[in-house]
């Protein structure tokens, strides 16, 4: 009890430090430390290769790299409350198949079939939910049913070859940009998607279904008894992951064309970027913005390696090497706090106990 | 329905076997052939053995509340050491195989030592040293390599009766470490540290020993599994592992055999049932000359039913180890 008390009021106390104090202890927290990562990454990249400090190549940078950040943010949602999901990648092999097939060279359908991709991705999302909370399966379990029967799915539907080559309007929003931007040139739609879809997950996260999410993650039995409906809250996580994985493979689409290799091994890909950015597997820990933060970090160092002239083959041992030693270092970072934290609350057990005003723990004296 | 909520999940997975087995028979029957013959049985069974091995160890891994993500590579590798050194010559078939052994035992520590020691979560633990692998398999080997002696062949090749040799090396190894986990310390260790490992740690258990030697264990099969890829194949191959999926896919035979996926409650034989559902449905599906698309398809609506079926059902349950011992020992007496 007196503890709680402690704690509270030191947690007040920190909340209430000038913004500097709590943003430099904020770098500290895994989630923090990412954003340190690939400020250290570009810097490396720059030195390494001058030319890439230039605005407008550092935004094609962010443009390329924002397939993936928009998938972690996605993936972050499921991650944080708790379950996985492994069918992202066969959402965006599937999507870009629709794509491929349905749109054609015909300019018209653009609209129509991209209403259509977001309807079968919420779908997707749905159907991954409902199983899971419903049906009480493990997440890991169905959504690897889903990747599997996704993606054999369209396969068979195409015979296994990817055809079509959609229309150019519809790869204009992988390609394309907006012309005659100050500075940059040319700021591309892909930037412009990833920082709308970011600043509307950073909104999300602070309104009630992103802390219920929270609150899910972390005791869905307490969250279940506080009038959370958990099922439903986690489902719509799901979807919401669907559907980055559908903008991750619209976007894609411009860039890499239709090819049924794209969006192979996305899944993990993301959950390694979320890892990165702090976010903890098991849910209820991580801030949504550190998750595209990891997947920027991940691709600046990927980046970096090319620089450097190492074989791109190495490209799976570092990042296996980075991930390791950024969640060792993120579990080692909790464990010191939770040490740390304990320490001082045993302290002042007494000075609390000498004032025994019921009720006025409330306000955290 | 009070009879069905008394099964345990080792009794549902084996009533989905015998199911499995009748639609095959009745399937493979209207196409004209018979599931029940000879080669067709031996057929099976050969489907058995390599993700018999990997899941063998996935389970011992799952028990202990991790994850093995890094199998596939481990397969690729012990397929191309051994065959490396192997070389085509008869007197290296020993060190080729020990080489394998070794180093697949090796990836095993380091996977145990990171997630007991330095704290990681087992997916992320096994994804990386999964990928460090890989890196060094695309790195070194442009395609297959080595070569495997035609005594060493044999080994994947030849039956007593129906029975392939590796079915019968695959089943020998699972009761080794059936034993393992229902007459030894270090397997009572297993469940108790999957269970709850702070309860473990309270009541004097080791904790790192037991997830250290699941891992080194899992490892182990898996080059286990490289080696039998390796002598069917008679080369070493460095995609082998990944074009299998054996990662998820024994994952998905572990939980399909009922053990928890969050650790503790479990059993291996449980597995070998999900493992015999998954070898069956694809020997279905390949004498009915199925899209191989669609059976993948088939194979992930399978893992999501089955598990769904079961998913609330209590897990088979062990024999109480103190008191009475002759009354519970076997599980029907249990859960009745």
């Amino acid at each position: 009890m007196s503890a709680a008390v402690t704690d509270r009021s030191a947690v007040l106390q920190q909340n209430r430090a000038p913004w500097h104090e709590r943003a430099l202890r904020a770098l500290r927290t895994p989630g923090g430390a990412v954003f340190v990562l690939l400020v250290v990454l570009l810097l490396a990249a720059i030195a390494v290769n001058p030319s890439f400090g230039e605005p407008g190549s550092l935004i094609r940078f962010v443009g390329r790299t924002a397939p993936i950040a928009i998938a972690a943010i996605g993936q972050y949602f499921v991650i944080v409350s708790g379950e996985f999901d492994l069918s992202m990648g066969s959402v965006v092999t599937a999507q870009v198949f629709v794509a491929g097939n349905l749109i054609g060279q015909d300019d018209s359908r653009t609209v129509p079939v991209l209403v259509l991709m977001l309807v079968l991705g919420a779908l997707v999302g749905l159907v991954n939910g409902l199983v899971t909370t419903l049906l009480k399966v493990p997440s890991f379990i169905v959504t690897l049913g889903t990747m599997l029967a996704l993606l054999g799915l369209v396969l068979y539907w195409t015979g296994g070859a990817a055809t079509g080559n959609p229309a150019d309007s519809f790869r204009q929003i992988g390609r394309g940009g907006v012309q005659d931007v100050p500075v940059l040139e040319v700021l591309p739609y892909p930037v412009v998607l990833v920082t709308v879809i970011a600043a509307a997950a950073f909104w999300l996260m602070r309104r009630p279904y992103g802390r219920t999410l929270i609150a899910v993650g972390d005791n869905p039995r307490a969250a279940a008894l506080t009038g959370a409906r958990v099922w439903w809250v986690r489902t719509r996580a799901f979807m919401l992951s669907s559907l980055a994985a559908t903008v991750a493979g619209i976007i894609l689409v411009g860039y890499a064309g239709v090819h049924p290799s794209v969006g192979r091994g996305y899944e993990f890909t993301a959950i390694t970027a979320v890892v990165l950015g702090g976010v903890v597997l098991g849910g209820g820990r991580g801030w949504v913005l550190s998750a595209a933060a990891g997947a920027f970090a991940l691709e600046t160092l990927f980046a970096l390696l090319n620089f450097l002239g190492v074989q791109s083959t190495w490209r799976d041992t570092v990042q296996g090497v980075i991930i390791i030693l950024a969640v060792a270092a993120g579990t080692q970072t909790w464990r010191r706090r939770r040490r740390g934290r304990t320490a001082p609350a045993q302290a002042p057990k007494h000075v609390i106990a000498a004032q025994p005003a019921p009720g006025s723990d409330q306000e955290g004296t | 329905m009070n009879a069905f909520s008394r099964l345990t999940s080792t009794h549902i997975v084996y009533l989905v076997v015998l199911l499995t087995f009748v639609a095959g028979t009745v399937l493979v029957g209207a196409a004209g052939r018979s599931f029940v013959s000879a080669g067709n049985i031996s057929a099976v069974l050969t489907g058995t053995s390599v993700l018999g091995f990997i899941a063998i160890g996935q389970t011992l891994v799952i028990l202990v509340g991790s994850l093995d993500l890094s199998v596939p590579y481990v397969v690729s590798l012990a397929s191309l050491l051994s065959a490396g050194i192997m070389a085509n010559q008869p007197g290296n078939i020993l060190p080729g195989v020990a080489a394998a052994l070794l180093v697949s035992a090796g990836i095993g520590l380091v996977n145990g030592l990171v997630v007991s020691g330095l704290k990681v979560h087992g997916f992320i633990a096994t994804l990386g040293t999964g990928l460090i692998v890989s890196g060094y398999l695309a790195t070194n080997y442009k395609g297959s390599a080595g070569q495997t002696p035609v005594a060493f062949r044999l080994v994947g090749a030849t039956g007593i009766g129906p029975v392939p040799v590796s079915t019968l090396i695959m089943l020998a190894c699972a009761g080794a470490v059936l034993l393992m986990l229902t007459r030894t310390r270090l397997g009572h260790h297993m469940y108790a540290v999957g269970g709850d490992i702070r309860v473990a740690r309270m009541s004097g258990i080791q904790t790192g020993t037991p997830i250290v030697a699941a891992h080194v264990i899992c490892s182990l099969m898996a080059g286990l599994a490289g080696l039998l890829l390796a002598a069917r194949l008679g080369v070493g191959s460095p995609t082998i592992g990944a074009q299998g999926g054996y990662d998820l896919l024994s994952i998905a035979a572990v939980v399909l055999g009922g053990t928890l996926l969050s650790g503790g409650k479990g059993s291996l034989v449980g597995t070998l049932g999900g493992v015999l559902i998954f070898a069956m449905i694809d020997n279905i599906m390949s004498v009915m000359q199925i899209n191989p698309f669609l059976k993948d398809v088939v194979r992930g609506i399978v893992i999501v039913v089955a598990v769904a079926v079961y998913a609330r059902r209590r897990v088979a349950r062990r024999a109480t180890r103190f008191g009475h011992h002759e009354h519970v020992r076997n599980e029907q007496e249990v859960s009745a």
